[in-house]
């Protein structure tokens, strides 16, 4: 039997609405996932969780922080493909609501970037590391998502 | 043994949703320190909705949180229909009805499987039960059947069950087609045996943490969780709309969440709250399948919210067969209205607990003030209390341990770090 394929599951800043589409998707696909599939990383499911050899990793949020920043890449460094998961990793929205405030609004919430050392800007994953697949959609696209995973497990 | 001194950081808890962490310090054998924190990054949606248009409020603000999403749509669309003087048909409050239990069905069962059942059965996820022993094979099967049921009903009713494109101000863009009714009923009706298991598997848990604290949820006599009245233990009777004047505001510096008290003292919100309080109103069929469950509450035990949460389960599929056993969908157009100026409150039971949502506007439907408070906000200083308590009357064990029954105590009150994260309050945290 050929190896499982050695998945990641990470979340940045956003809503995880993914996330969760991706557990219902569970419901109807776990059967057929099961034997070719293994969660190395993904912390909704289990405690126990890693990051090294993984085959794909998705990766939901956008990026707010240099911490954030650092892991993103650990992970880009420990992964044969990244997949940015739902609007937030591709294009920072809507997390990054700040990035359009005005002056008087950012002015305001100052205070909270420095005491939490948030970055300038929200960022989408791209910013930081090489993306290879996109899944969009605000949440996730599902039959994009399956359209993808499918043709992983096939290759 | 660890009567001395050290230090137990938790960096990320797993099987909650979101990112949290926890802190204890102890020294000589007291804890001195004991902080849940949430290092979610702030996503500024109570500055975001400023300037918007009210139109665009309610699947704005759906996206300050994916799991509770539908409870983020509706409680906004309540807050601008009482602002514009909106009185939404029946069948409306039906469809929002049988949408919200759909988000209860499908988002209790996440938490209780897949976060809460692997430390029950000692496993570390979910999938990684034994399917070759049927008790731990038929629990996972359960878990999706549960969850799928759950999803079909609020698609059926709100068009997807994260970010419900279909509800609006003042009713549905789409409504849900007649012809499913039926197949729906068949599916809620397969799952009754296997929920009525999962709140048998809970009441049997002997997991226990007493908390002698104040319990507060939003009542109605049919526990719909749309209810118009805040009531607590100690029968405080007050209208929803006022509920944010008995909430007063405690900055955490090393958490991204605002937490609260009420009246200044330590409660908590969701469905340990909800059964402890209006567990009479409960559907009369679930009244009888769960009837033992039902006499171990009011119950100050942290750990029956996982089983006030089964029950729930049960509640909704009963209240939901009910619904959709006479609700034929009849073509109408959300309620029209006029513009004004005014403030608006919207107030209902999310899974976690109450959610509230205010918003002031002007004449030309743009908001000018939004006040977001999440059910997690809420429950904070209690789940520092209980972390607290329990660490400093179980020092013995050893760390691994102390930190693992820990993080099943975070679990318990099954905090949402999403919601938590979405905003700041401001005229606090500037003091």
């Amino acid at each position: 039997m050929r190896n499982k394929l050695r998945i990641g599951w990470f979340t940045f800043t956003c809503c995880e609405d993914s996330t969760i589409l991706f557990t219902e998707l569970l419901n109807t696909h776990w059967d057929d996932w099961k034997d070719k599939i293994e969660f190395v990383n993904a912390r909704i499911l289990k405690a126990n969780n890693k990051i090294e050899r993984l085959d794909v990793s998705f990766v939901e949020g956008s990026i707010s922080s240099e911490e954030q920043a650092d892991k993103l890449k650990l992970i880009r460094e420990n992964s044969k493909i990244l997949v940015a998961i739902g609007a937030c990793a591709v294009t920072a929205m809507p997390s990054g609501w700040r990035n359009t405030f005005d002056e008087a609004t950012k002015k305001e919430i100052q205070f909270l970037i420095d005491r939490y050392s948030h970055l300038k800007k929200v960022e989408p994953l791209s910013t930081y590391v090489k993306v290879d697949e996109s899944v969009q959609g605000c949440p996730m696209n599902e039959e994009k998502f399956l359209e993808f995973i499918n043709s992983v497990l096939k290759t | 043994m660890h009567q001395g001194t050290f230090d137990l950081t938790l960096d990320q808890i797993t099987k909650i949703e979101g990112h949290a962490s926890l802190t204890l310090r102890v020294n000589n054998g007291t804890v001195t320190n004991c902080t849940f924190e949430i290092p979610e990054y702030k996503r500024f949606y109570t500055q975001a909705v400023r300037g918007k248009k009210i139109q665009a409020i309610p699947q704005m603000v759906a996206r300050i949180c994916g799991t509770c999403s539908n409870a983020h749509l509706l409680c906004s669309i309540h807050a601008i229909e009482d602002a514009q003087g909106i009185q939404p048909t029946k069948q409306t409050y039906q469809i929002r009805r049988l949408l919200n239990n759909g988000l209860i069905i499908r988002d209790h069962a996440l938490h209780l499987y897949v976060f809460v059942l692997p430390d029950l059965y000692n496993r570390d996820s979910l999938l990684e039960f034994d399917e070759s022993n049927l008790e731990e094979h038929e629990l996972v099967h359960d878990a999706f059947a549960i969850k799928e049921a759950g999803n079909l009903l609020a698609k059926w009713s709100g068009g997807r069950s994260v970010h419900a494109p279909s509800p609006t101000i003042g009713g549905f863009l789409t409504l849900p087609t007649n012809g499913e009714q039926e197949k729906l009923v068949l599916k809620l009706e397969l799952i009754r045996e296997k929920v009525i298991k999962i709140i048998k598997i809970f009441e049997k848990c002997e997991f226990e943490l007493r908390e002698d604290v104040l319990f507060s949820a939003l009542h109605d006599d049919n526990y719909d969780f749309l209810g118009k009245t805040i009531i607590t233990a100690e029968n405080a009777c007050v209208p929803a709309r006022n509920y944010s004047d008995h909430l007063k505001h405690v900055v955490k510096p090393y958490s991204q969440a605002s937490a609260y008290t009420y009246e200044g003292k330590i409660f908590i919100v969701g469905a340990l709250s909800r059964m402890n309080l209006s567990k009479d109103g409960l559907h009369k069929n679930t009244k009888k399948g769960a009837s033992s469950a039902l006499a171990l509450f009011p119950s100050q035990n942290i750990f029956h919210n996982n089983l006030a949460q089964a029950m729930e389960i049960l509640h909704c599929l009963d209240d939901s067969i009910d619904i959709l056993s006479q609700l034929e969908i009849k073509e109408e157009k959300p309620v029209p209205y006029k513009l004004k100026a005014g403030v608006g409150t919207g107030v209902i039971e999310a899974p976690r607990g109450t959610l509230y949502h205010r918003y002031t506007i002007d004449h030309e439907g743009t908001v000018i003030k939004g006040d977001i408070i999440v059910p997690t906000g809420q429950n904070q200083i209690a789940i520092e209390k209980s972390l607290w308590d329990f660490a400093q009357n179980n020092l013995h064990l050893p760390k691994e341990k102390l930190s693992y029954e820990m993080e099943k105590i975070v679990r318990a009150y099954d905090p949402c770090m999403s919601c938590a994260s979405h905003f700041l309050k401001l005229k606090i945290q500037q003091e």
